[in-house]
């Protein structure tokens, strides 16, 4: 064993280490810290405040407003996605060439910018000239107000998001299908068991970490949504969509309330991070039994 | 579709010649065939919806792409526009400098892919390969990370890149995604399947380490290589978010940030040259996707956290 052996497992995870500590550990301390403080960006002083920076969020109704729109719309788009796609994904789970097509395309948005997707649905949810008013116009209903009203504009960010995330989650679920054994389906069928019997007694059983692992990653991506809510709405009409990030981003770049702006990341942190042990705790046996 | 399947195994001829129901032995059969019918009849139509609802609003893209301003505000909606306008593209693409945002894409989710190689193919190794003091440890710090998404730490980030005096340039957007803590996850699965025999036998050759690692080990792990390397770009090709935050000129925005921009340029309402520019964007990923898509959703499905 030469100095040179020993060394050489530190100096090829060196890079990566620097970058991880550089641009997510350390900043991670550096917002736990500035969220104690009260910073304007450009005053050299940072002035120490403790906890009120927390106090003055919890109390204020914009923020818990920004929370109960955030947990919301998770709540609704988690339900609605994972709903959904577990449905699709028991009728589309086949290999004919026609389902690949029909696959694909409900897969395509997921790979989409989201950029483009706002951009299109803003076009598709006009009040006046939209796409989405002539359809439910077909059916008789009138023109919707969609993200220009109060009372619609986060079932529609809502509606936005399902349609992107639902191929991606489908086809995990049909991942999840094809890897149950088909010794499983034939035993079942050699029972005579009924179909929906088949589904509850045994495929959502052998489902339930794929469901699992859905659920916690689409609730960890909708805690920080944010393109469709900057490119949409900005957070309007009055506040009936501003979210945590788009809030924290306000208050940072806008109204340069660092410590403030912080303090929220630091509340945003804690229940991504909640989320994410679950989700790592899943996705670690997820792979070992891969 | 239990029950479809059921009713499509075959039910014999039946022999009462003469009768409507001819080929069926009963009527009740003749029902099953009826329902079976009706059912893949409902099937197909709900197949199509489904395509129909994820195509639609790219034809609607198209089409409006090609409208002229009035054209935008038919009510009801026309489909396809009476002389196409394919002056919108390039009235879309003088808003901005897109040759500039496109470089500057191109440039940075190049390097990113570039350097994430670069880090993650000897991190992982030395993970999966070599037992060192610390690497429970430093793999906590890779773990860590992978649970930290930039939507977290943006703006400490943005301090930091500002007192580095980074910010606009390249290097902010890229330094950061340097490495990647979910490359280095996967790959690191994939060195640890490789078997022992094979490292041994290299080693009994007296090859040097390095060129065991790129000549034999690399290869044997390039399904997930590419896999990653599909995600990764994808991932920092569409991002908006990063290159909005981290950018407060053009020096170094990105291809989607124009895009976004379209619409302070030509004013609100101007769907016709915003879904122009829209299709500037996604051509290119839409073209990808229809011509790999079984590795795009492989790359996706089987790895992506998202």
């Amino acid at each position: 064993m030469t100095v040179w052996h020993k060394l050489r497992p530190y100096s090829m995870v060196a890079p990566a280490i620097i970058i991880f500590s550089l641009f997510f550990i350390y900043p991670i301390f550096y917002m736990i810290y500035l969220s104690m403080f009260d910073w304007n960006f450009v005053s050299p002083t940072k002035a120490f405040v403790g906890i009120q920076n927390f106090v003055d969020l919890l109390t204020e109704p914009e923020f818990r407003q920004v929370l109960t729109n955030t947990t919301l719309y998770t709540i609704l788009t988690v339900t609605l996605t994972t709903g959904l796609s577990l449905l699709l994904a028991l009728w589309l789970n086949r290999g004919n060439f026609f389902y690949g097509i029909v696959q694909g395309a409900i897969f395509s948005p997921h790979i989409i910018s989201l950029v483009s997707i706002s951009l299109l649905w803003s076009w598709l949810m006009d009040p006046e000239y939209g796409l989405l008013n002539w359809v439910i116009g077909l059916f008789g209903f009138g023109k919707l107000q969609w993200l220009s009203h109060p009372s619609t504009s986060l079932i529609s960010l809502v509606m936005v998001a399902v349609w992107k995330g639902l191929g991606y989650n489908t086809l995990v679920f049909i991942a999840g299908l094809q890897s149950i054994p088909a010794d499983i389906y034939e035993a079942a069928s050699l029972d005579r068991s009924r179909p929906w019997t088949t589904f509850t007694r045994l495929i959502m059983p052998m489902l339930s970490p794929t469901i699992f692992f859905l659920v916690i990653i689409n609730m960890i991506g909708s805690f920080q949504v944010f393109e469709t809510i900057a490119i949409m709405t900005q957070g309007g009409p009055v506040n009936s969509t501003n979210t945590l990030v788009y809030y924290i981003y306000e208050y940072g770049f806008r109204f340069f309330k660092i410590g403030y702006a912080s303090a929220a990341g630091v509340i945003l942190l804690c229940i991504v991070g909640i989320l994410t042990m679950i989700y790592f705790k899943l996705l670690s046996n997820r792979v070992h039994y891969r | 579709m239990k029950a479809a399947n059921r009713a499509m195994e075959g039910h014999p001829i039946g022999s009462a010649a003469g009768n409507p129901l001819i080929g069926f032995r009963s009527k009740q059969a003749f029902l099953r065939k009826l329902m079976t019918f009706i059912l893949r009849l409902l099937n197909s139509a709900g197949l199509l919806l489904l395509v129909l609802i994820f195509a639609m609003p790219f034809v609607w893209m198209l089409s409006t792409s090609l409208k002229t301003l009035p054209e935008t505000m038919i009510f009801p909606p026309v489909w396809i526009p009476q002389h196409p306008v394919w002056s919108n593209y390039i009235e879309a693409w003088n808003t901005g400098p897109f040759l500039h945002y496109l470089t500057n894409s191109v440039i940075i989710s190049v390097s990113i892919l570039i350097l994430q190689m670069l880090t993650i193919i000897p991190a992982s190794y030395a993970f999966a390969r070599y037992k060192f003091i610390g690497s429970g440890f430093l793999f906590g710090v890779v773990m860590v990370t992978l649970m930290i998404p930039n939507q977290l730490i943006f703006l400490p980030v943005y301090l930091e890149l500002s007192a580095f005096k980074l910010l606009n340039t390249h290097w902010g957007l890229i330094l950061p995604f340097a490495s990647s803590a979910f490359g280095i996850f996967l790959l690191r699965q994939a060195f640890r399947q490789i078997s022992d025999e094979l490292l041994e036998a290299a080693r009994l050759d007296q090859a040097a380490e390095w060129k065991i690692i790129v000549r034999i080990m690399v290869p044997m792990v390039k399904p997930v290589l590419v896999t990653f390397a599909l995600f990764s770009f994808i991932a920092h090709w569409n991002d908006y978010f990063w290159p909005l935050v981290m950018t407060t000129n053009e020096a170094a925005r990105t291809l989607p940030i124009g895009i976004a921009k379209i619409r302070e340029v030509e004013g609100v309402g101007t769907w016709n040259i915003l879904m122009a520019g829209n299709l500037i964007l996604v051509t290119p990923i839409l073209v990808a996707f229809f011509l790999s898509q079984r590795h795009i959703i492989k790359a996706f499905v089987y790895n992506g956290v998202k």
